[in-house]
């Protein structure tokens, strides 16, 4: 949720790899980032306000108590 | 290091999200039951208004899952994966923080401290201006600007909240931590103040429905219920963001001790300005 140059220190760089042990650590941190963001989007808001399924309602259904009970807007 | 921080953040947001799910399943789907059959019999009665002015009907939608298969699996699966998602990104603000602006601060407090500013930001100050709803709550055809409008007081929100936490950093080298702190957060509650004034609306909740003679029919959506829901649903994210923090931290601190790194850098020693 949180941009990394922002968390950094404004004097320090804000390369992530400088705070990373090496270009395995920053993989590790990208894809943490980029796979969580992914989740989120398929609970809470695929086959809603967007879909990559078309007008398929199969996750949108299967986990639509999650969906109204985590808060995300739902149909 | 990085890789362990990772993979403990999601097997610590998975646990918060298993919490999370054995909260919901005993409190909150009992109320979302009720919306539901509120919501079946809104359909059967609105149905019967429209054949009874020769309006077309509606067709009722066919159910992809049944209530059980929603109830039991659907919900835990949701909030177990939803966890690990948060505890996923939780694992890479503490790794950044931690190793950067936060490395005075220990570890098992600083992960507490990230999981309350994201818990604040990203949920609790969105909910207050378009809080959680239960089924029957929403048109389906404005569901682009209700989500809109909700990942718009986010995403301001979370960003105000990254730079409160900068001004609080900045301004606690002149007027100490104490100041500091009232001052960032005063400005974080002016920024998301003033979009929740300038942010439309959602009014949304079923009032009674009255035949052509004016004759309720169907009362409104309960009210008990749907603060029941909404409380449920602050209770299940709070379960959701404390139980992250509190395993994350500890387990995070283990991972340094046995690498040999200390926790805290002392102010003293800190090579670099923050």
């Amino acid at each position: 949720m949180t941009t990394p140059n922002l968390t950094a220190a404004p004097t320090a760089t804000a390369d992530i790899t400088a705070v990373a042990s090496g270009l395995g650590g920053a993989l590790w941190l990208l894809g943490a980032a980029f796979l969580g963001l992914l989740a989120i989007y398929f609970i809470g808001i695929d086959q809603g306000m967007v879909s990559v399924f078309g007008a398929d309602l199969h996750v949108h259904e299967f986990v639509h108590d999650g969906r109204h009970f985590l808060g995300f807007p739902c149909h | 290091m990085e890789r362990k921080f990772v993979l403990r953040g999601i097997a610590s947001g998975a646990l918060a999200g298993l919490f999370s799910f054995v909260f919901a399943r005993i409190f909150a789907e009992p109320v979302i039951a009720r919306a539901i059959n509120y919501e079946s019999a809104r359909e059967t009665a609105q149905a019967a208004l429209d054949r009874a002015a020769g309006r077309p009907v509606t067709p009722a939608a066919t159910e992809l899952f049944s209530r059980t298969v929603q109830e039991d699996i659907g919900i835990a699966v949701a909030l177990v994966v939803f966890g690990a998602a948060l505890g996923a990104l939780l694992s890479v603000v503490f790794t950044l923080i931690q190793r950067g602006s936060g490395r005075h601060v220990r570890p098992r407090t600083l992960a507490v401290l990230i999981a309350g500013a994201a818990f604040v930001s990203v949920y609790l100050v969105p909910f207050l201006k378009y809080p959680a709803n239960p089924p029957a709550i929403g048109h389906a055809d404005t569901i682009e600007t209700r989500g809109s409008l909700y990942l718009g007081m986010q995403i301001v929100s979370v960003v105000a909240m990254v730079l409160a936490v900068q001004l609080g950093r900045v301004l606690s080298r002149t007027r100490g931590v104490w100041q500091a702190s009232l001052l960032a957060g005063l400005g974080y509650l002016v920024v998301v103040g003033i979009t929740m004034v300038l942010l439309d609306p959602v009014h949304e909740t079923p009032g009674p429905l009255r035949d052509p003679g004016g004759r309720i029919v169907l009362q409104g959506f309960d009210a008990d219920d749907l603060y029941l829901f909404r409380l449920y649903a602050v209770g299940g994210q709070l379960i959701l963001w404390g139980v992250l923090g509190l395993v994350l931290g500890p387990w995070a601190e283990r991972a340094l001790k046995q690498s040999g790194r200390p926790l805290v850098v002392n102010r003293g020693t800190a090579p670099a300005p923050g």
